[in-house]
């Protein structure tokens, strides 16, 4: 290999690195989605490093769904702290109690599609113009469609079959008012190469992501965080598992694995060896064959 | 995989173009398979709808045909990007379909490929489709292409198919402007020299499929001559401890430039000489494509974005008045006199379609004078005359300093991307 040479990490990085500057240039009011999951800590490693020394130079958002564990909270306020950022916080609460959105009832019921309303609601509040989010190509198979810049009506809705080609590194950020951008600046990492990312640069993530103890119970084949966001079946009882979280979003969508992996190093290699995706544990996709792309449409992150 | 062998991986970015029966989606399908980047689950769902749509096989297809309209006609219409890694590189495959009617997915994901994959069908030999897909890798300036000769267990894995079509696509791309071409007899069904050595091929001493992915040279794809940094945004921290701090974050869009060299700004042509190179807080010696960077220079110069750092006795053309290879997107057709904005490098200008010089049949590769109605997916020959200058190289020399797209300004579309010729 020659001097004049970047390994695919770096490479991946530099990439990201424009289009978050490309959002910074282009756009008047963005803002960065923030979960709290993996993804969306790496995003802002990505912007520190972007406009260093300066400041990120957008706000931090965070839908919360108020079924978010403890953990990923704590971890974001922390974040928050340490990096003297906004953050703006959109409740799916506060949508439900102010009757724009009802909530879904029965042992699967979960706030996962009520997060669209918020998250529009907190876009059309602060009026941002682009919302960067942690999604990745590799994901799903609609996210696979997905534009760095991807353009959202002013319904907020996606409209996959007239997307913008996207050449090059030209990104056209163009648009009426009321319209706005969603951009996924790790559009073409995979689940590996985060993992390997984090490792690389020693990027801290919340507790969740590690082994640990925790009362769990198991529905369809899926391991449950035992919480009171999630009635139990009669016949479903609890016990105390050793696992950890390879995904992180809601309480009521996000599935546990039965791991022992304690350090960066072990899930790199766990990671490396499972024959299941990450969103394999993530009921929100399971509901049907397009359920990504339907929720998408209206506005989904 | 141990923390070094990832450390040293490297990316290769390819594109398959190819229409549904000649064994693209068996193919990607293999290499994913192959090289364990199908997860049981996607494999599950795969096999679930294959069978509800009553399929007899499991139609690997449907792993990369993302949206619901793509799976309710069986066909793709758009690009959809695949990942594989193996311990040496990681892979991006942008995923076309091949159908003259999306040559602008095909230009789309050709426009970051190191390396096209074409398919030509051993029992068919050459198609228009294989002009079609080899004009536009050219065009596109992919440095590498690899044809795959498929299908050859139905040509009884026959020597003398496999070396006739070769000569064929020798000839015919002796015509083209590529820079490396490889040829590989396979069946992508069967798994002949896609992963695993063929058994049945003994005639054939050439490198698998997988293996030339692997190994193909691509550090070389990047130029390296000609400093290129369009600058894309300014970072001024105003805070105490960089109070005087004014960097220049950009990506190298070519060449490389070194700490304490002599540079020129431009389009103002003041000069200065570069006081340091960052990757976030890390000092660097230099700075090469396509790292994202930001530097500072000894003189305080007014620069802002759209502007471009250069090496004094390297510089791009300053023009308005350029000719471009033109590949039109959009239903609209291109309107001549007409006003469209202008996106190059990290500019934007508007622009005015002075002349269609020629429409490109890309079938037979002839130009057409007559008919110079360019509509969705032509590609034709056009002046434009901008508001400002460019800071523009040759694209065949630059793909990043030589690409430009034309944006609709009613409607914000991006109707048309361009090559500078």
């Amino acid at each position: 290999m020659n001097k004049y040479h970047l390994t695919h990490l770096k490479e991946l990085e530099a990439e990201s690195i424009y289009v978050l500057r490309e959002v910074a240039a282009q756009f008047e009011n963005p803002a960065l989605l923030f979960s709290g999951g993996k993804d969306s800590i790496v995003c802002f490693h990505l912007a520190k490093k972007a406009f260093w020394p300066a400041k990120v130079p957008f706000p931090l958002v965070h839908v919360d769904t108020g079924h978010n564990f403890k953990e990923t909270l704590e971890f974001r306020d922390e974040l928050v702290k340490k990096n003297g950022v906004n953050l703006i916080v959109g409740s799916v609460q506060e949508s439900i109690d102010s009757g724009k959105v009802t909530e879904e009832k029965g042992f699967n019921a979960s706030r996962n599609a009520l997060q669209t309303v918020t998250l529009l609601d907190t876009i059309e509040k602060y009026k941002f113009d682009a919302c960067m989010g942690g999604a990745r190509r590799d994901e799903e198979k609609a996210r696979a469609k997905e534009r760095f810049f991807s353009h959202r009506d002013e319904f907020g809705q996606w409209d996959p079959k007239n997307q913008r080609p996207e050449l090059w590194n030209i990104f056209n950020g163009k648009k009426n008012i009321g319209e706005h951008f969603r951009v996924f600046p790790i559009s073409n990492w995979t689940e590996m190469d985060v993992w390997q990312y984090i490792l690389l640069e020693q990027i801290e993530l919340p507790s969740l992501y590690f082994t640990h103890q925790r009362e769990c119970f198991i529905r369809d084949g899926v391991i449950y965080a035992h919480e009171n966001v999630i009635p139990l079946k009669p016949n479903e009882k609890p016990e105390i598992m050793q696992v950890r979280f390879r995904t992180i979003g809601d309480i009521s969508c996000t599935g546990a694995v039965l791991s022992k992996a304690n350090t960066l190093e072990e899930i790199v290699e766990e990671v490396a060896a499972t024959r299941v995706t990450e969103r394999g544990s993530r009921i929100d996709d399971k509901r049907s064959e397009a359920a990504m792309e339907d929720r998408k449409k209206q506005g989904y992150f | 995989m141990n923390k070094e062998g990832y450390l040293n991986m490297d990316l290769l970015r390819f594109t398959t173009a190819g229409s549904v029966d000649d064994g693209k989606s068996t193919l990607i399908g293999r290499l994913l398979y192959d090289s364990k980047s199908i997860f049981e689950d996607q494999l599950e769902a795969v096999e679930t709808a294959s069978k509800k749509k009553g399929e007899e096989h499991v139609n690997l297809a449907l792993l990369t045909d993302g949206l619901r309209a793509e799976r309710e006609q069986g066909i793709t219409i758009d690009v959809a990007y695949r990942y594989f890694a193996t311990p040496k590189r990681k892979f991006i495959i942008a995923d076309t379909p091949g159908h003259i009617q999306y040559t602008r997915n095909m230009v789309t994901g050709a426009s970051s490929a190191n390396l096209a994959i074409i398919l030509v069908d051993a029992r068919k030999g050459i198609l228009e489709q294989t002009i079609r897909h080899s004009f536009i890798a050219s065009l596109l300036q992919i440095p590498h292409i690899i044809y795959c000769i498929n299908k050859m267990d139905l040509v009884e894995y026959s020597e003398t198919v496999f070396e006739k079509i070769k000569k064929e696509l020798e000839a015919f791309s002796a015509k083209l402007d590529v820079k490396d071409i490889t040829f590989i007899p396979i069946s992508a069904l069967k798994g002949d020299n896609v992963v695993e050595r063929s058994t049945t091929m003994n005639w054939y001493q050439g490198p698998t499929l997988m293996y030339l992915l692997e190994n193909i040279h691509i550090s070389g794809d990047h130029n390296l001559i000609d400093a290129r940094f369009p600058v894309q945004y300014v970072i001024r921290p105003q805070s105490t401890e960089y109070h005087d701090f004014r960097g220049y974050a950009g990506r190298m869009a070519s060449g490389v430039l070194k700490k304490g060299e002599e540079i020129m700004v431009l389009p103002s042509g003041f000069t200065s000489r570069i006081k340091s190179i960052y990757s976030s807080g890390t000092e660097l010696e230099e700075a090469f494509a396509p790292m994202s960077v930001t530097i500072t220079l000894e003189d305080e110069i007014d620069i802002s974005r759209g502007d471009m750092v250069v090496r004094v006795n390297n510089q791009p053309e300053q023009t308005q008045e350029i000719d471009v290879m033109l590949c039109w997107f959009n239903e609209k057709p291109l309107v001549l006199n007409g006003k469209y904005a202008l996106k190059h490098t990290t500019k934007e200008v508007r622009c005015i379609v002075k002349d269609i010089l020629y429409k490109m049949d890309i079938n037979t590769l002839s130009r057409n004078t007559e008919n110079k109605s360019i509509g969705m997916n032509d590609i034709a020959r056009v002046n434009l005359r901008t508001t400002a200058p460019l800071l523009a190289d040759k694209y065949h020399r630059n793909r990043i300093t030589g690409s430009l797209v034309l944006i609709d300004e009613a409607t914000n579309e991006t109707v048309a991307a361009g090559m500078i010729i």
